[in-house]
């Protein structure tokens, strides 16, 4: 006799699995999320915040690198995020899903692939040396937009092509032209998913070190225009740990690190919520 | 008075090497409720998709001319014919949003209104498809929320909204329940003054509830055009004949 599972227990054995699978995923990050709280926690004070930086890190604060985080970061989504969607709305929108759209699709997927210590070579080579921009917020910028790029384009291109096509048909058929439907129904029905890529994207640029550490490079100071160097928190943190300055500081600046990672995230939601809510 | 509205002349349409319509002759009169019927695949939404120009979009080769009003519709820039050929669609899609939204979002595009004129055409428009009394009060809530019945009847407040001279109709009853098609019917009706319609129906008894003239279509050829009347009760060709008597199709 062939010895079978009756469907109340397999039922019951497949919710366990799963249930086991997601229990294991929530805890892997709960013990790094609290594993560095838990270092780190001890050297986030307010003088932690909002003093320079002294003895290399051994001392002082962490502004001047809170600062060069946000602006490279900001820096790279304002150039990534217009041009990403607008490939992945000409790719969408304008092309006929042919060889070009193929290709395209093919590159953003292998330079999503590719390592970000490449990017950083790559604009060291091409931003810093090349084109004369220097270790600076542009050139580190430009480089985290590069890398950030397929992200965008991809997410987007997904979200684009969700929204059904009976909205835009509807749309032409009451005598709107291709781009007013692309702003007013493609693009607000589009939003959220939008929205995802370019929170993934900015918490790959926040977070980044190999790539920044070539084109930023690593000053102290709090950066006084685009063309300063800067030490972003990721690097900052490299540095510290690395070299063996001072692990508590380490530990603390990988705490502001997490805790501005997950506040981005947590206002990038609330924002999507509420302009669901008022759209639909 | 009835005048020629929309004049075809050897309309062939294609789609992939694929004709769809062969050699169609047909002249649309105003004031008509002008029906087509025929079995799937006899073109009868082509002819549509080919009147408003949406086919251009899929990729559909149209030779031949349509004249509306007696200008060739390729002379007329395609936003401001769509404006003047409306098309209901089969499936009531309503675009995410209010219902008010709904309504003004064509016409905001194609003039300046102030709100005050954007409410007198939220109102005309969803009277004139009978839908006013029923959601009035909740103008604002997303349109969603409406059953099929009233979501179709929105789809032909948002073309009212943009005045236009001809409303194309294709099969907008098939989703829908007995009384709601008979709203709509009755809407179509009210509106036949104002309104040439065209009416591409699968149901050949709301033909011959409403239709003034119908039109009978099979694998992309027009078998024969005649009064409702004459159509019902003696058609000439034989494949009319079987249709109607449901004997396929």
């Amino acid at each position: 006799m062939k010895f079978r599972i009756g469907p109340r227990t397999s039922q019951i054995i497949a919710y366990i699995l799963l249930l086991i699978c997601t229990i294991f995923v929530i805890s892997i990050l709960i013990f790094i999320i609290g594993f560095v709280f838990k270092n780190g926690f001890a050297s986030l004070t307010w003088n932690f915040l909002t003093q320079k930086t002294k003895a290399m890190g051994k001392e002082g604060g962490v502004f001047p690198s809170i600062i060069g985080t946000l602006m490279v970061t900001l820096f790279a989504i304002i150039v990534a995020t217009p041009l990403g969607l607008g490939s992945a709305l000409y790719l969408t929108e304008y092309t006929k899903g042919g060889v070009i759209r193929r290709v395209i699709s093919f590159g953003a997927d292998c330079l999503a692939g590719v390592p970000s210590i490449i990017f950083g070579l790559f604009g060291f080579i091409f931003f810093v040396i090349a084109l004369k921009l220097g270790w600076s917020i542009i050139s580190g910028g430009l480089t985290l937009a590069v890398m950030i790029l397929p992200t965008i384009i991809r997410t987007s291109e997904e979200a684009i092509k969700a929204v059904p096509k009976a909205y835009r048909e509807i749309s032409y058929s009451l005598g709107v032209g291709k781009i007013d439907t692309i702003i007013k129904i493609v693009l607000p029905s589009a939003f959220p998913g939008i929205l995802t890529g370019i929170i993934l994207g900015i918490g790959r640029a926040v977070s980044e070190t190999a790539a920044v550490i070539f084109t930023a490079g690593s000053s102290l100071n709090i950066p006084s225009s685009l063309f300063s160097s800067t030490r972003t928190l990721a690097v900052h943190f490299y540095i510290l740990a690395r070299e063996g300055i001072s692990m508590p500081k380490a530990y603390g600046t990988a705490t502001v690190l997490i805790i501005s990672i997950l506040l981005i995230n947590f206002i990038a939601y609330r924002l999507m919520h509420r302009f669901i809510a008022r759209y639909y | 008075m009835s005048v020629s509205k929309i004049k075809i002349t050897g309309l062939n349409l294609y789609y992939d090497n694929i004709q769809v319509l062969k050699n169609i002759n047909l002249e649309i009169y105003s004031d008509e409720i002008f029906s087509i019927i025929g079995p799937a695949n006899a073109g009868k939404s082509s002819l549509l998709r080919a009147i408003n120009r949406l086919a251009d979009l899929d990729g559909a080769v149209v030779q031949g001319e349509i004249r509306l009003d007696d200008v060739d519709i390729k002379n007329i820039p395609v936003n401001e014919l769509r404006r003047r050929v409306g098309l209901i669609f089969a499936t009531p899609i309503v675009l995410p949003g209010s219902i008010y939204k709904n309504i003004v979002y064509g016409p905001k595009m194609h003039n300046n209104y102030t709100k005050k004129e954007l409410d007198e055409l939220v109102y005309f428009s969803l009277s004139s498809a009978g839908l006013w009394d029923e959601v009035k009060d909740r103008l604002w809530d997303s349109a969603t929320c409406l059953s099929g019945g009233q979501q179709q009847r929105l789809c032909i407040a948002r073309s009212i909204a943009l005045k236009p001279e001809v409303i194309m109709m294709d099969e907008p009853c098939s989703g829908l329940d007995p009384i709601s098609t008979i709203k709509i019917e009755n809407t179509m009706l009210n509106l036949k003054d104002k309104f040439t319609f065209i009416l591409v129906t699968n149901n050949t008894k709301q033909a011959a509830r409403i239709g003034t003239k119908t039109a009978f279509f099979f694998a992309g050829e027009l078998i024969e055009v005649a009064s409702t009347e004459q159509l019902f009760t003696a058609p000439k060709d034989k494949r009319t004949n079987d249709y109607i008597i449901g004997r396929f199709g």
